[in-house]
């Protein structure tokens, strides 16, 4: 039998989705400078490749929007990591695209976004929480860190679909986090700004990349909540 | 009893059986479990998520289609791939095990194509059935395979095929067992907040629950197999502060109670770490740690119930399963449950 690592030991254990672009690369590359164990999530073969060779993180290609996809996530980011201090639900879909008014957005649209957005991380939280409440029983805290946006506080026409499917998770996480207080386990809802990112050329095409955040100061920002989050 | 055969985890009606120190009876609903419970007392379950361990494929030097179950591996490690399993022939879960076609002979060597995965067979263990394999690739793309491929371990009584979510508990964390440790199904999340309300404490232990069953008499009698444990410091802390405190020790499932058990028979105490157990716990067993267990309801001559025989003897048994007989309780993983407290002779606090 060997002893086993004190809690101090091993290292933070991160599973980041929609880990190849924007801030959840950004969030990647952050934790696995820091010597953090991580594992992402991103649909593509491609990108997971080029991201985990950049990064040495564990890839997983799968969609978090799909529901047979959540328990091999989950499956694949505790074995990998060897159990989970902290989650980031970052994989978004914009809506309709371009943005369209709500009377102008298909209802399958408005159904991807929810899948993405809301079922996706409600699922994947869900599948994880063992591990997460494991790793808070350990004294090593447990954090979910639900990726929201202005868009889910204010009503920005033609945002409807992204807007709504964001008030819902901000909704959920304040929910969430009061209910498992008592686990050890933190939800947070983060608003990283209007960032340089894929998701934002989508939105708005052409904007001003100049007086755009850069993802990498957003997810510096992350990883201190995140920080602070523990115990 | 009955058969469960569908896959709710936590039917509203779940029955609970309690049998007391005192070789009393009492039938409660399953929801009111926290409720026995008092101050000072720690609830102790497995936290280990269920691997998809069914495999199926074939055997490339017959060409003869094979369905393997993943059974043990050395330890809980990421980077553990050297797996044992069960082979299988033709077929699936809908056959009951002990009438699946007998399958192909299996030879060091032979390669098993499964999925997405290639499989060598390293050693034929001392039954022809029981196989050590290779996998090609590293840890990274043979749990990836065996999640995308791989399907949940299940038996001819639930007919409707068993998804992952249908098979972890909500507790559910690192991927170690190869059957769900079923006893966990009992527990949601309030019923956590219902425990420490009452005073009491919730901590867990991974362990690699494996097959309860092959259909092969000599195979099955050999069950369980060696199951890898990991025990957190957390719980030898919580094992010792409801000691103090006059509080007993619940073990959730017969996978929790042997990996407690095997451990201080090691150890002499609770340690932290991992370790294999291979303790086959019965009725000349003395338990050490565990004072009650909270279990599904099994029949005579499986090994899961072999292990009730160190709480309680076996006319108390016996008197239990016509309570469970005449209360119409079901069985099987969906099934009832039963709490069993420790009737037999006052353990020696050794492990205190």
């Amino acid at each position: 039998m060997s002893t086993h690592n004190e809690a101090s030991a091993t290292p933070l254990r991160v599973a980041i989705t929609g880990g190849t672009s924007g801030l959840g690369l950004a969030l990647v590359r952050a934790y696995a400078r820091q010597g953090a164990r991580v594992a992402f999530v991103a649909r593509t073969a491609e990108g997971v490749a080029r991201t985990a060779a950049e990064t040495g993180a564990v890839g997983i290609v799968a969609d978090v929007a799909k529901k047979d996809d959540i328990h091999r996530i989950a499956l694949q980011a505790s074995a990998a990591l060897g159990g989970l201090d902290v989650l980031v639900n970052n994989a978004s879909d914009l809506g309709p695209v371009p943005l369209a008014l709500l009377a102008d957005t298909d209802c399958e649209d408005l159904e991807r976004a929810l899948a993405t957005n809301l079922m996706g991380p409600f699922r994947l939280t869900k599948a994880l929480l063992g591990a997460l409440a494991a790793s808070a029983r350990e004294g090593r805290g447990g954090v979910v860190v639900n990726i929201i946006s202005d868009a889910a506080l204010t009503p920005y026409e033609t945002w409807g679909a992204y807007g709504a499917s964001k008030a819902a998770l901000s909704h959920l996480s304040h929910i969430w986090d009061a209910e498992l207080t008592g686990e050890g386990v933190r939800v947070l809802a983060v608003d990283p700004g209007d960032m340089d990112t894929p998701l934002h050329e989508l939105a708005i095409p052409g904007a001003d990349r100049a007086s755009l955040k850069r993802p990498e100061a957003s997810a510096a920002e992350i990883v201190a909540a995140i920080a602070e989050a523990r115990p | 009893m009955r058969a469960a055969n569908e896959p709710v985890q936590r039917p509203p009606d779940a029955r609970l059986l309690v049998v007391g120190a005192d070789r009393s009876f009492r039938h409660v609903s399953r929801s009111a479990f926290a409720g026995l419970l008092r101050p000072g007392d720690l609830v102790i379950a497995n936290d280990a998520s269920t691997i998809p361990a069914s495999l199926a494929g074939v055997h490339e030097r017959s060409g003869a289609p094979v369905e393997i179950r993943l059974a043990t591996r050395g330890s809980l490690a990421f980077e553990d791939i050297a797996f044992t399993a069960v082979l299988f022939g033709a077929g699936d879960h809908h056959v009951p095990t002990e009438r699946r076609p007998a399958p192909p002979e299996a030879a060091p060597g032979d390669v098993l194509r499964l999925g997405p995965l290639a499989a060598r067979v390293e050693a034929r263990l001392d039954h022809p059935r029981l196989l050590r394999l290779a996998f090609d690739g590293d840890p990274a793309a043979v749990w990836a395979g065996v999640a995308a491929h791989g399907r949940a371990v299940q038996y001819a009584y639930m007919a409707p095929e068993l998804a992952l979510w249908d098979v972890w508990t909500p507790i559910a964390g690192p991927p170690a067992a190869f059957e769900p440790p079923s006893a966990g199904f009992a527990l949601d999340w309030a019923m956590l907040r219902e425990i420490r309300w009452q005073g009491a404490a919730f901590a867990t232990l991974t362990h690699a629950a494996g097959l309860s069953s092959t259909g092969d008499p000599a195979l099955d009698g050999r069950l369980p197999l060696p199951e890898a444990y990991r025990i957190p410091a957390s719980t030898v802390r919580a094992i010792a502060e409801a000691r103090a405190s006059g509080g007993r020790v619940v073990a959730v499932g017969t996978t929790v109670t042997r990996a407690l058990e095997d451990c201080v028979l090691r150890r002499g105490r609770p340690v932290a770490g991992d370790g294999v157990a291979t303790l086959r716990l019965g009725s000349a067993s003395e338990l050490r740690v565990v004072d009650g267990i909270l279990s599904g309801t099994h029949e005579p001559g499986s090994s899961h119930y072999d292990l009730l025989g160190a709480f309680a003897d076996a006319d108390l048994l016996a008197e239990a399963d016509a309570e469970l007989e005449a209360g119409g309780y079901r069985t099987h993983e969906f099934g009832d449950s039963a709490l069993v407290w420790r009737s037999k002779r006052e353990r020696q606090r050794r492990a205190a």
